[in-house]
């Protein structure tokens, strides 16, 4: 059956922040472009970000690109590339001060500037003390972002295809990309976007653990299609457990909380962070937070009848400012743990957040394989390894990460479509009929596994054997399990043939991508046989030698996995930064 | 783990094998430590009959996806406790809005409405390098403005969005419209009360409230709207 072609200058996929980003500067640049989304643009889960963005706009205290670029590189635990961090750093005051310009409610200054408020890991002077850079729309910094860029969009005439899911890759004899295979959600129809330039900016795959803070949609459809294409991902073992999920629900609390004064305590009340993190205590990183966390509570100090949580304390704060700076958190904790922040303290656990590894890319957004780009695709935002977060992504780099990134990618396509043939090259329909194969294989599969005891096996699995500490044994295990997981993913079978709004199919599509993040994610921890950031083992542990466990000699590379024969390689990590000196590798502490 | 059946009256319709709609009987165990919302409910319900079809994302009020109408009344799945509904739960679409499937509708008339406000600042000045400053007072009057979600919950719980939604804009999109106005970054307010000055797209707001009633984000539409037909009032006089 002949699938039927549309084509564009650009195809966009995913029209969260960054999509929305790189959209607006294709859009404003005259060049017919498509977005497609899975869901409405404003419920991209860019929407739930809520601490802030940040930007060493310097509007309370003195601040500097360079001390946020150092942060970001400590915070990686030196597996950030440092041009790439350099870059985002350098650009962030520009990016925020034009998202201001889209209409951005940012909170304001008592002066009419920008508001900004401390966040983990933020320091002035290299590591000195605390530093207003998060700059904030409330406590719902992501929501306000979101619906700015979608207004802008509106403004600029970009065309969406809205409840759209991409399929697959379509890539020449040469690798070269061509565009996307994609799926009508409404009608089920197939067809083709073919495009001079590609952009994937789908966001993470939260979802392949039990306990997320991630919404629904966040499935690695991106991951997932790029792996199948033979695209390799980068790093994909450093996976951040955010130290505030609202315990049993998994809902994000900012660590804006902590920034505005909230206090992390034990069952004995006691402010813990003090002894793990003595210079920045409740605002170190977030990985050195969820391991204390899990470690008060492993010993026995846990909160609650069952002592498996511990408890974010904000009672001693002024309700004034809990009611102006952080309504959405007071509704957020009424609503799922059951009690008002200004009264009592919220229940909370470490729980699954952010996505270091990705599609591995330069910082101009070009997808780079065997130290080449691939020509006429690019990824940004979180689906993406430029690589700026390394081993543990600092808060509120991702809202910057998706503005800079999406920015720089949308630039790259331009100048590459304008120098691009005027049209079109013969379209690869191998590629476009085995992705029509993998949906017929899905809707005609008979005696299959069904979908949710596969995806309930995988978020299981990924949960037992990969969490905030990991175990040798264990990850070993965790290889074998999630390669038993893959054979049932292969067999997947639904009763609902429907051919309107069929969710049950994209259930089932959407765990074929989860799944080869699962594997990637399982195959590269259990390789790295180091601690570095998010990714902590049992037999690496903290000595005199290695320091935290990590092992620069032999560690200090990003890991590849390639779907094919589930291969690791290495690439090393790129330490020279674009115009200043290396930032030197040094023992992380707070 | 204590478990808790609960009972359930669905709309049910899909074109490509029913003739017209029905209500399913339905029910389903949840777990009453950790499924707590009535999306927890609906998801489980989905797991028993994957024919189900209702869209989510964020789970925690957001997103706004997950807007439906629940024994009655418009609100959000995921920040509706089991524990406050009547059983059984009689879950339907949206009204006002054509069906596609299921719950799930089609929101081309709403969102038609909330781009025909230009929901975007316009300043036409040239940008400064630095932030447009905005006093504390001026950002203040954006609040409660600003959070709205685009579940459509009001528009589609408002009898004059329901009899004119070609015509008038409805409580969201005049939020947004005024959001604008509030917002001292934008400088075409004269443009934006021009484009609602008509019979329909503003003053077919007769002060009903449903809005304000079923509004997930607690915001206030029939207040906005209050303020831009005082405007309007002030204009001419």
């Amino acid at each position: 059956m002949a699938i039927p072609v549309r084509k564009f200058d650009a195809v966009i996929v995913g029209a969260g922040g960054a999509g929305l980003r790189a959209a607006l500067q294709l859009s404003e640049a005259g060049l017919k472009t498509a977005v497609l989304s899975k869901v409405f643009p404003t419920r991209s889960h860019t929407v739930a970000a809520q601490g802030g963005v940040s930007a060493s706009l310097g509007n309370s205290e003195p601040d500097h690109w360079h001390w946020h670029m150092y942060d970001t590189v400590k915070g990686s635990d030196w597996l950030g590339d440092q041009d790439a961090i350099e870059f985002m750093c350098r650009e962030a005051p520009n990016v925020v001060v034009e998202l201001e310009h889209f209409g951005m409610p940012f909170d304001r200054n008592s002066d009419g500037t920008i508001y900004q408020r401390p966040f983990g890991g933020h320091m002035s002077n290299f590591g000195e003390k605390p530093v207003r850079r998060a700059c904030a729309a409330a406590d719902r910094t992501g929501h306000a972002m979101l619906h700015a860029l979608y207004q802008r969009n509106v403004r600029a005439n970009t065309q969406f295809f809205v409840e759209w899911m991409a399929l697959d890759l379509v890539r020449d004899t040469d690798g070269n990309v061509q565009g996307v295979v994609a799926m009508e959600m409404e009608t089920s129809d197939i067809y083709v976007f073919q495009a001079k330039a590609t952009l994937f900016a789908t966001g993470g795959a939260g979802r392949i653990f039990a306990s997320s803070t991630n919404a629904f949609i966040n499935t690695g459809d991106g991951l997932g299609i790029a792996a199948r294409a033979g695209i390799p991902l980068e790093d994909m073992e450093f996976w951040q457990f955010h130290p505030t999920g609202v315990a049993g629900a998994g809902v994000l609390i900012t660590e804006g909380v902590r920034g505005e004064g909230g206090i992390l305590r034990n069952a004995q009340g006691e402010r813990f962070m003090e002894r793990y993190a003595p210079n920045a205590k409740d605002l170190a990183s977030r990985d050195v937070v969820s391991r204390a966390m899990v470690t008060e509570i492993n010993e026995g100090r846990g909160c609650g009848p069952n002592k498996d949580h511990v408890l974010l304390d904000i009672t001693h704060l002024d309700p004034e400012v809990i009611m102006s700076k952080l309504p959405g958190i007071r509704e957020i904790s009424i609503k799922f743990a059951g009690v008002d922040p200004i009264k009592a303290p919220i229940p909370v656990v470490p729980t699954c957040h952010y996505q270091m590894g990705g599609i591995p890319t330069n910082y101009k957004g070009e997808v780079v394989v065997d130290g080449k780009p691939v020509s006429g695709f690019y990824a940004a935002g979180e689906v993406a390894c430029a690589s700026v977060h390394g081993a543990n992504r600092l808060g509120t780099n991702s809202l910057l990460d998706l503005l800079v990134f999406g920015k720089s990618s949308g630039n790259s396509m331009i100048d590459f479509i304008k120098a691009a043939p005027k049209d079109l090259p013969e379209l690869n329909t191998a590629d476009v009929d085995r992705s029509v194969a993998r949906v017929d294989r899905l809707n005609n599969q008979k005696n299959g596994s069904n979908v949710h005891e596969a995806r309930a096996a995988m978020q299981r699995t990924m949960q037992a054997h990969c969490g905030v500490f990991r175990f040798k044994d264990m990850l070993a295990q965790g290889v074998e399990k999630i390669l038993e997981v893959e054979q049932m993913v292969k067999t997947t079978e639904i009763a609902d043939k429907s051919k309107v709004f069929n969710t049950a199919r994209i259930e089932a599509l959407e765990l074929e991508n989860l799944i080869e993040v699962a594997k990637a994610t399982m195959i590269s921890a259990n390789a790295r046989t180091e601690s570095r950031g998010a990714h902590v083992r049992d037999d690496a542990a903290d000595t005199p030698e290695r320091p935290n466990g990590r092992d620069d000699q032999n560690w200090l590379k990003h890991t590849l996995w390639h779907r094919e024969g589930n291969r690791l390689d290495y690439k090393p990590v790129n330490m020279n930064p674009l115009t200043v000196e290396t930032i030197a590798l040094k023992t992380r502490s707070y | 783990m204590t478990t808790q059946t609960v009972k359930f009256r669905v709309y049910r319709y899909d074109p490509d094998k029913d003739a017209k709609p029905y209500m399913q009987d339905i029910s389903v165990e949840v777990d009453t430590t950790t499924e707590r919302k009535l999306l927890d409910a609906l998801v489980k319900l989905k797991v028993v009959d994957e024919t189900l079809s209702f869209r989510r994302s964020c789970r925690e009020g957001v997103c706004g996806s997950d807007a439906m109408n629940i024994n009655g009344k418009n609100g959000l799945a995921c920040i509706t406790d089991i524990d406050t509904l009547k059983q059984p739960i009689e879950v339907r679409p949206l009204p006002g809005l054509p069906v596609i499937r299921d719950l799930i509708v089609d929101m081309t008339q709403f969102f038609k409405q909330y781009h025909s406000i230009k929901p975007y600042v316009i300043n036409d000045t040239p940008a400064p390098d630095r932030e447009r400053l905005q006093s504390q007072e001026d950002r203040k009057e954006l609040d409660g403005l600003y959070e709205c979600i685009l579940c459509a919950c009001c528009s589609t719980s408002c009898p004059s969005f329901w009899w004119n939604p070609d015509k008038f804009v409805g409580p969201a999109g005049l939020l947004a419209a005024y959001r604008f106005i509030a917002d001292t970054r934008d400088t075409a307010t004269n443009e934006r009360l021009d484009n609602l000055e008509d019979p329909y797209r503003l003053f077919r707001c007769h002060t009903i409230m449903n809005c304000v009633d079923v509004c997930p984000k607690e915001l206030n539409p029939t207040k906005a709207i209050g303020k831009i037909k005082e405007m309007m009032l002030k204009r001419v006089a």
